[in-house]
């Protein structure tokens, strides 16, 4: 039987560990967003390019868990778990949107540069106003999944004790022997920030590569 | 390059005098295939030259290496007493770096074929974003200076719509006013109406004609529309392979060429249409 008691009672500690769950896929995604772009731009530079085109495979090629767990081995007592998590986190996914603004770099027309030269326009006029709005617009729809399919992977953090959902859940559950109860909740709290999030992002879609 | 590299004598007193474009031996390869072959021409202040020649020729490429798009493979382009391929380096000449051509690259306007007006602005700021970001006009300057300029090119009531929202001819008068805004001394057209439907060249081709006739602005022209070439240019060259076949005034290229290649080419374009 579903236990309406204990529901009433884990929510505030669940809620608690919903709220981390939702600061570390923002903060995270912001890490994405930017170090993504950097990674996008600066791999068009010889040599440094081709580097830092290693390292993102790398990342992206081994499990993000194991990522976790290794940097948080490796940095000192004091970094709590939840920085290392978001950090992480972030530049993992930094390797994914890395390659999403670089296909939309590339589906921005030579025309485009050819135009921008042939006006003189410094560099970083010609990516600030004129390459990267072209591509980014149309890579929207791409980056706001990987919002999504980060927030399902901040559980992950488990493994190094972020008291995120899944932690608060398996505590909840384990102090109270309800654990079908918490992991049910877990499951019904994703959902109500993944749903209503999928569907603004399929209406940016339509939004911007209607366009 | 070693100074043994350096242009002879010649060239120095042809680039000190009168011209304003030099082609000195230029070569231009693209792997195994060679587009111009040590070409050499030159260009008067204010003169009106018109390329003509089968696709392939060179035409376009010519264009291209002045706006610096392209590098040459061997020789040396000059532009107004100035080695705009290379940059002058102890006694000789090295490759031109970035801002070497960007200080200079102002000089030149370029028109192409395919518009490439940049589709997240508003005719006007495609027409402004150069002279505000470029030349530092005051923003306000620079808007009153592109609504003239839209003015002049049939476009006065389209400076706030967005480039999707104009025919193709359109979208090419907007091109020509942002190249226009830049106030170059040399316009580099490439091939302006070959993209656009019949019907909307006429409208592009009077707005050249207008600026021919009103400005003393050198202009180095692509095309395959005759009568116009025969309207506005003072010279006409024609190229195949690389090199120029025959050259003159429009009258003597059109009504009496030389070369076979030339009268070949004038009747394959005219069965054409």
């Amino acid at each position: 039987m579903w236990d309406f008691e204990f529901t009433f009672e884990a929510m505030p500690d669940l809620l608690n560990g919903l709220l981390t769950t939702v600061q570390l896929t923002l903060i995270g995604y912001s890490i994405a967003l930017t170090l993504g772009l950097l990674v996008a731009i600066v791999r068009r530079v010889p040599i440094i390019g081709g580097v830092l085109h290693f390292v993102m495979e790398f990342i992206r090629t081994t499990p993000l868990i194991i990522q976790v767990v290794f940097v948080f081995l490796l940095t000192p007592a004091n970094i709590s778990a939840f920085t290392v998590g978001v950090v992480v986190l972030g530049v993992h996914y930094a390797a994914y949107t890395a390659e999403v603004y670089r296909s939309g770099i590339e589906g921005v027309a030579k025309g485009q540069w050819e135009a921008a030269r042939a006006l003189s326009l410094p560099t970083s006029r010609t990516w600030g106003a004129i390459v990267l709005p072209q591509a980014i617009r149309k890579v929207i729809p791409a980056l706001g999944n990987y919002l999504i399919s980060m927030f399902k992977d901040t559980p992950l953090l488990f493994a190094i004790g972020v008291t995120e959902l899944l932690t608060q859940a398996q505590r909840v559950g384990s102090e109270s022997f309800r654990v079908v109860e918490a992991y049910t909740l877990v499951g019904l709290l994703f959902l109500v920030v993944s749903i209503p999030s999928a569907i603004i992002i399929r209406r940016l879609e339509k939004r911007y590569v209607a366009v | 390059m070693s100074p043994s590299d350096t242009p002879d004598n010649d060239l120095h007193q042809g680039v000190a005098g009168e011209d304003l474009i030099v082609f000195d031996q230029v070569v231009k390869r693209f792997g195994d295939l060679t587009v111009l072959d040590h070409l050499d021409f030159r260009v008067a202040p204010g003169e009106r030259v018109t390329l003509i020649g089968p696709s392939g020729s060179g035409k376009t490429t010519i264009l291209r290496l002045l706006m610096t798009l392209e590098k040459v493979t061997e020789g040396m382009v000059w532009v107004g007493g100035e080695p705009f391929s290379h940059m002058p380096r102890g006694s000789g000449f090295a490759p031109a770096s970035e801002s070497y051509l960007r200080a200079r690259r102002k000089r030149l306007g370029m028109v192409f074929q395919q518009f490439n007006l940049f589709p997240n602005m508003t005719v006007r700021k495609n027409v402004t974003e150069a002279p505000v970001h470029v030349l530092g006009t005051p923003r306000d300057e620079a808007n009153a200076r592109a609504e003239e300029l839209l003015e002049l090119v049939g476009l006065g009531d389209k400076v706030d719509a967005h480039p999707t929202q104009l025919s193709g001819g359109q979208q090419q008068r907007v091109a020509i006013a942002r190249s226009l805004a830049m106030q170059p001394e040399i316009l580099l057209l490439d091939e302006v109406t070959s993209a656009l439907d019949p019907e909307l060249v006429a409208g592009v081709l009077d707005v050249l004609r207008e600026v021919a006739e009103t400005t003393d602005i050198t202009m180095l022209c692509v095309t395959h529309e005759m009568s116009f070439a025969r309207d506005v240019s003072h010279r006409v060259l024609m190229f195949d392979k690389g090199r120029i076949a025959e050259e003159g005034h429009p009258d003597q290229i059109f009504n009496d060429p030389q070369h076979e290649r030339t009268q070949a080419f004038l009747k394959s374009v005219l069965e054409n249409g």
